[in-house]
């Protein structure tokens, strides 16, 4: 007699911890076919407001890290990763539908850009930083920090985990903040790798994770004030125009969609598009 | 009689040789504008100096067009040596014409003599001698290899620093290969001018830089124009979140650099001498209407009584006067509504409890003047320690903590600029690391070099003017090939008119307004923090 099973309740991840939405609310995750996998939290607009106050308080934490020790928490996370392979690719074969194979290419993958990601925690100030020879005697240097509080609309098609990674692992090498809104049909590799950032050493707060619509709560986030920065990536099927130009009334720096297969390729500008120069200024002088 | 006391020595505006009207640049010649002319008027005596054209929609489209036939035909087709040849003349005419540019800046903008001569024009001149050698070495300029340049750049420049905020934008513009048109500030269109001429006798090809004339109006038109491919404004940030609107969902790059309420911090430490000097160039500097000012004076609560008896001490010899002479520290404001703006900021910081004070200064009858003014007594709440002034007006406030001192100086929406002043290293690193502004001066303010990124963070705007990262605004990086393809382009020769992003869009619903909504742009430095205002200023086409 075979076993039954215990199945996992999805919930959200905010401030370190896993609430239900507050709204009580919930929506079907199903197979290609649309057989009942599981039910997603469906959060709200107090639940995105909620995820800006969690990421704002993690982010002084965070960015204010080593770079080696963001890129040790980060690499940690691809070896959590690449023990719970099998879950992500379970979940990844059950609701997109694809060949055992390719969830197991696209977890790979997701994996090892979680890597390149990680070693560039200790290097991407040196690369887009500059030492500045000015006519005059100060010393005179440009570095890159953190934007803050990024808000980001994970890509919303199949390769879910892939483009989870690709939206999210940029913005926290920098070492912003991020709220998440995963992709609304396939959410579960988003609420699965929550559980192994709970396991992990990133700080609560650093990363937050909504499923539910984003075309309901990306409003929310791009409005919002203390939210410094938007990226589009997975936004190419919203009204994303109207999110730009909600961004604006902040002057939040805002990402533009991607689309096709070359969508969120990994590359430092993509690092660096949430990134602020600061050039500090001091007078050389006699001792 | 007091040391204060001296013989005029102004400057001789006999160097000048200008026309009594000048018209558009537009594809290597001064054509009629299409719109209604306007005066341009030297703030300092309210007399005219020229009868400027105004540029209307259709002289918008002229001008973009002569600079899509020059990006076209002329400048992408350059080598970055000759680019750079073009740019290295154009650094070498300024200096020829420093004098005259200084006197003629002085007088259109109501700023010192001792200002432009020293700081503004040969700054111009760095920035294009700059920008000039890295025309040919676009490959370092962290793009990666084979960068291309964006098209037509729409430029909107503010009045404070008419010649350098076009020096700023023209000169990475051109040097990465990009053409241009800009607009210059409806009060301060004079030397726009004059530097075409001075692109006629570099003989820059036609159209590769188009000036224009004109107010709010004519900015709105010429960054919505549908054929420009980048944006560059410096100005409110008011006017900047217009402007971030309109080109949402378009291809557009933006770069905008807007107001700040920049922290001046002095800890108990401070070389005293040099901070006293550095908070009087950090508000006084060109009037204060400067958007990297330090208008917030943060004073360790144990040195405050000294530091603002010296600083009351050395207000009292500035002399406020007029622009053209060698001696004057102070000039005057550019404009009437600018200086109605600083008068009202000012009587609201009375009405709140702030105590105000001003050296006794005869301030000249004609003109626009307002006395060096410090605010002792002001709370965080305050509008004079909230709202950008733009004007010679220096708020104090006091701290106990470095805590407390960065906690203060972040509590803006603005993030321009911030300076620290102490002896001790370690505490200017870690205030430093904290600040979140884009241009920290320790020990020193006011600092500018072509080779020095500057720019924002927060409601300041994005995007970095000078240095590399300067450069990095006026390109792309070479479009990416997709697997096994071949690639798309050879060379930036064979790159097509217009150029795609390395990511195409998906076909987006522009969401531009059409002209008639187009919020007003005119690069006025002022702001305001109500964006309420917005909605004034667009059907008012001005927002001065």
């Amino acid at each position: 007699m075979s076993r039954l099973a215990i199945p996992k309740t999805y919930k959200l991840y905010i401030g370190g911890k896993f609430p239900r939405s507050e709204s009580g609310r919930v929506y079907e995750v199903t197979t290609k076919e649309g057989a009942f996998v599981a039910n997603a939290a469906k959060a709200s607009r107090k639940d995105a407001r909620d995820a800006v106050v969690a990421a704002r308080a993690a982010l002084s934490g965070w960015s204010g890290a080593t770079g080696y020790n963001r890129g040790q928490v980060l690499y940690r996370i691809a070896e959590l990763l690449e023990g719970r392979r099998a879950q992500f690719i379970d979940e990844i074969a059950t609701t997109e539908g694809v060949t055992r194979t390719a969830a197991e290419a696209q977890v790979d993958e997701a994996i090892d850009r979680w890597v390149w990601y990680a070693g560039w925690a200790d290097k991407y100030a040196q690369v887009a930083g500059s030492g500045n020879p000015v006519a005059g005697p100060y010393f005179n240097i440009s570095v890159p920090e953190p934007t803050g509080v990024v808000a980001v609309v994970a890509p919303q098609a199949e390769g879910s985990l892939l483009g989870f990674v690709s939206a999210v692992a940029p913005a926290l090498v920098a070492g912003n903040t991020v709220v998440v809104i995963a992709s609304e049909r396939y959410p579960l590799s988003a609420v699965s790798l929550s559980e192994v950032l709970a396991t992990s050493d990133v700080p609560g707060g650093v990363i937050n994770i909504l499923t539910g619509s984003p075309a309901e709560i990306a409003p929310w986030l791009a409005s919002h004030a203390d939210v410094n920065a938007l990226d589009l990536l997975g936004a190419g099927e919203l009204d994303w125009v109207d999110l730009q130009i909600a961004a604006a009334e902040t002057l939040k720096r805002v990402s533009p969609p991607e689309n096709g297969p070359d969508a969120g390729a990994p590359r430092l500008e993509r690092i660096t598009a949430f990134t602020e120069t600061k050039t500090v200024w001091h007078t050389k002088g006699l001792l | 009689m007091s040391f204060l006391d001296y013989a005029p020595a102004p400057e001789s505006t006999s160097i000048l040789n200008l026309r009594s009207e000048y018209g558009l640049f537009i594809d290597g010649d001064f054509v009629d504008g299409h719109g209604t002319p306007f005066d341009t008027i030297s703030p300092a005596t309210e007399k005219t100096i020229a009868r400027i054209a105004t540029a209307d929609a259709h002289d918008v489209d002229l001008a973009v067009a002569a600079a899509r036939r020059a990006y076209d035909r002329t400048w992408s087709r350059l080598s970055g040596a000759d680019r750079g040849k073009y740019l290295f003349r154009i650094a070498r005419l300024v200096q020829e014409r420093s004098r005259e540019l200084a006197v003629a800046e002085s007088l259109d903008n109501g700023k010192p003599i001792k200002e432009t001569r020293d700081v503004d024009v040969p700054l111009v001149a760095a920035w294009f001698f700059y920008y000039a050698g890295w025309a040919d070495k676009l490959d370092h300029a962290g793009l990666g290899a084979n960068p291309r340049s964006l098209g037509v750049a729409a430029q909107v420049i503010p009045w404070n620093f008419p010649l350098l905020m076009l020096a700023w934008k023209i000169a990475p513009a051109l040097a990465a290969g990009n053409t241009v048109v800009l607009k210059s500030a409806e009060s301060t269109p004079l030397t726009a001018l004059l530097f075409a001429e001075i692109l006629q006798q570099a003989e820059l090809p036609d159209g590769v830089v188009n000036i224009l004339s004109g107010a709010g109006d004519t900015g709105a038109t010429l960054v919505n124009h549908a054929d420009v491919d980048k944006v560059a404004f410096t100005g409110s940030t008011s006017v900047g979140r217009a402007i971030a609107r309109s080109v949402a969902g378009t291809q557009k790059k933006l770069t905008l650099e807007l107001g700040g309420k920049g922290a001046n911090i002095v800890f108990d430490d401070a070389p005293i001498d040099q901070a006293i000097e550095g908070i009087i160039s950090g508000i006084y500097f060109n009037q204060g209407q400067v958007c990297c000012a330090g208008s917030r004076l943060l004073v360790q609560e144990n040195v405050h009584d000294e530091v603002v008896d010296r600083l009351k001490a050395r207000l009292s010899t500035l002399r406020v006067g007029d622009p053209l002479d060698k001696n004057t520290d102070v000039g005057a404001i550019n404009s009437a509504a600018q200086l109605k703006r600083i008068t009202e900021l000012s009587d609201i910081g009375e009405q709140e409890g702030a105590e105000r004070w001003s050296p006794e200064c005869n301030l000249p009858e004609k003109g626009f003047w307002f006395a060096p003014t410090i605010f002792t007594n002001v709370s965080t709440s305050h509008r004079i320690a909230r709202d950008e002034i733009f004007g010679p007006v220096l708020s104090v406030l006091t701290f106990r903590t470095p805590a407390e001192a960065i906690t203060k100086a972040n509590n803006t929406p603005y993030g321009l600029s911030a300076g620290i002043w102490s002896d001790k290293g370690s505490r200017v690193l870690a205030v430093a690391d904290r600040l979140r502004a884009g241009v920290i001066w320790a020990n020193t303010f006011n600092r500018f070099d072509p080779s020095s990124p500057f720019g924002g963070y927060k409601e300041s705007g994005f995007g970095r003017e000078g240095g590399r990262h300067g450069l990095a605004a006026y390109l792309a990086p070479a479009a990416r090939q997709a697997p096994g393809a071949v690639p798309v382009y050879e060379s930036v020769i064979d790159a097509p008119a217009a150029p795609a992003g390395p990511e195409p869009l998906p076909p987006a619903e522009p969401a531009i307004p059409s002209l008639a909504e187009a919020p007003a742009i005119d690069a006025t430095a002022t702001s305001s923090s109500a964006s309420a205002t917005d909605a004034t200023t667009a059907a008012e086409g001005n927002v001065r």
